[in-house]
């Protein structure tokens, strides 16, 4: 064993915040639908909770022994919109609460899968979750949501785009007193997919097995450190750097996902080959793009450089890991990423880059806080166009924002932990209400004539 | 199972005497040990065998981690397999 690499190793952790982002146990509900929603919801919680009893001792004691810190331990399940629709309910609050009691029991960070697919349509349970999403993320603490509302296949749900802008205004409304947190936990898919370990999108997807453990990875410090050491050097350069220090990134957490299955006796999912920030210093993907070259994330030049980052987190770590999956590549969520904050707080980036941004890495427009009057129908339009990037280009996109009620302009929110802290951005003055109102679906993509 | 010991900290005498000697307590056998001084920092690293430690990883941890400030220097212990699988393709 070489001394250097074992220095390397533990440099990464100590100073460059190298950590396990999450150890998520994905768990299907399909066996626990029944007529009576008092029995489904008993059948949830025993399911859960039998389920992922020991995930959090499991989790620490890798933690210990590997010294990685892990950070969160979470569950992702069946989108419950499939399973509560077999019940009489008229309402899903209850199903909510249930999660978040399942959670607490377990003391898991946070459980996903409060989620319906409406891409196409929707059906009696998905209309039901979503007028329920406001209030049960107004009464619940761990519970997450996610709606897809299209995908490359069929095009976008437009009327269940325009829904969401009313349901994410409710739920920041309903969350005031809170920063308007529960927008937080609120996700708006495009192309969504089933085995993501990331919240607020994750569930468990219907073409997954009984149970699995997905892990998702982090670690912007590591390669913002391995970069400035490459100053000046030519593209080929950063790449094969980024590269080689997404290997061995990727290399860790499958070791732990592959530990970690192997001793709750679940089968290993996938390693989502993800640089996820954090709001504290050194966590940044934003001063990763900086340190490619650029004064301020949002200049000219972030999309090529998000671009050729992305790309090389990607071929770093499928080499490394034989079960990739998930959403992999670079997060960009504004309020959770220091470098970021900046950006914005100094008028560097804007939401207009930001979606720019997001035609060339995972996610979307993440964690982006703006004035509390804005119209539902402008979150929609939003909401829309983010759709239209992934479902045109073939890839996962997605919103989580959150009109911070009773903020404007020049304000900030803090939501504390790793959420983090947002300074208020603008959005259009300009109406889309005409647009969103025509309601209907935009239909699918061709897909020859390429370009 | 083997595992990684790594002592960082200011120099000082008797840093590896005292932490072999916690580690022979508990029946750890040390199969290497390579030393240097880093940037004025004392560095050593040491690959142990745990098959006969009388304790488990958490106690050890444990035990390693309060004899930290005595000794005067951070004591860490992992598993070797962390560093194997993140340095080694196969």
């Amino acid at each position: 064993m070489n001394t250097r690499n074992i220095l390397e190793t533990i440099n990464m952790i100590e100073k460059e915040k190298l950590d396990i982002r999450t150890i998520t146990m994905g768990i299907s509900l399909l066996d626990c639908c029944h007529h009576n929603g008092e029995i489904a919801r008993a059948n949830i919680y025993d399911k859960i909770t039998k389920y992922a009893q020991n995930l959090v001792k499991i989790g620490n004691d890798i933690e210990k022994e590997y010294g990685v810190p892990i950070i969160n331990k979470r569950i992702s399940v069946t989108p419950i919109s499939l399973i509560a629709q077999a019940s009489s309910d008229t309402d899903y609050v209850a199903f909510a609460k249930t999660l978040d009691k399942a959670a607490i029991e377990t003391g898991i960070d946070f459980i996903g899968g409060f989620s319906a697919l409406v891409h196409k349509g929707y059906s009696k349970g998905d209309t039901i979750l979503i007028d329920s999403i406001a209030q049960s993320l107004y009464e619940t603490k761990k519970v997450c949501s996610s709606v897809n509302v299209g995908n490359s296949k069929v095009g976008i749900n437009m009327d269940a785009v325009k829904q969401m802008g009313q349901v994410i205004k409710d739920t920041a409304y309903l969350t005031r007193d809170n920063g308007s947190i529960g927008c937080a936990k609120l996700v708006v898919f495009a192309n969504a997919v089933e085995d993501n370990p990331f919240m607020a999108g994750a569930f468990h997807g219907v073409g997954e097995g009984d149970s699995v453990i997905n892990v998702g990875i982090s670690g912007p410090g590591v390669i913002k450190s391995a970069l400035e050491k490459v100053k000046g050097e030519s593209f080929e350069v950063v790449a094969e750097t980024i590269k080689q220090t997404a290997f061995k990134i990727t290399r860790m957490g499958q070791l732990v996902g592959r530990e970690a299955s192997k001793r709750l006796n679940v089968p290993f999912g996938i390693v989502d080959l993800s640089l996820a920030p954090t709001p504290a210093v050194g966590d940044s993907v934003a001063r990763i793009l900086e340190e490619i070259g650029l004064e301020h994330c949002g200049a000219h030049g972030t999309t090529a450089a998000l671009a050729m980052l992305n790309d090389a987190v990607k071929k770093g770590g499928v080499m490394s890991s034989s079960n990739v999956g998930g959403l992999s590549g670079a997060f960009i969520p504004v309020s959770e990423d220091e470098g970021m904050i900046e950006a914005v707080t100094k008028g560097a980036l804007n939401i207009e880059k930001l979606e720019a941004m997001t035609c060339v890495c995972s996610v979307g427009l993440d964690m982006i806080a703006i004035p509390g009057d804005t119209k539902a129908s402008t979150i929609s339009a939003i909401i829309a166009d983010e759709a239209a990037i992934g479902v045109i280009n073939n890839k996962t996109t997605a919103v989580r924002i959150i009109p911070v009620y009773g903020k404007s302009l020049g304000d900030s929110v803090n939501f504390g932990g790793l959420l983090g802290n947002a300074p208020i951005m603008s959005v259009s003055k300009f109406s889309s209400d005409a647009f969103v109102n025509r309601g209907g679906r935009i239909p699918a993509p061709i897909h020859s004539f390429k370009n | 199972m083997k595992a990684i010991v790594t002592v960082i900290g200011k120099d000082n005498v008797g840093i590896i005497s005292k932490t072999s000697k916690l580690l022979a307590e508990h029946n750890i056998n040390i199969l290497d040990i390579s030393q240097t001084i880093l940037k004025d920092y004392f560095t050593m690293i040491m690959i142990v065998d745990l098959e006969k430690m009388d304790v488990d990883f958490q106690e050890i941890s444990e035990i390693l981690k309060n004899n930290q400030s005595s000794i005067g220097v951070t004591i860490k212990i992992q598993r070797e397999d962390l560093f194997n699988s993140m340095h080694k393709i196969s």
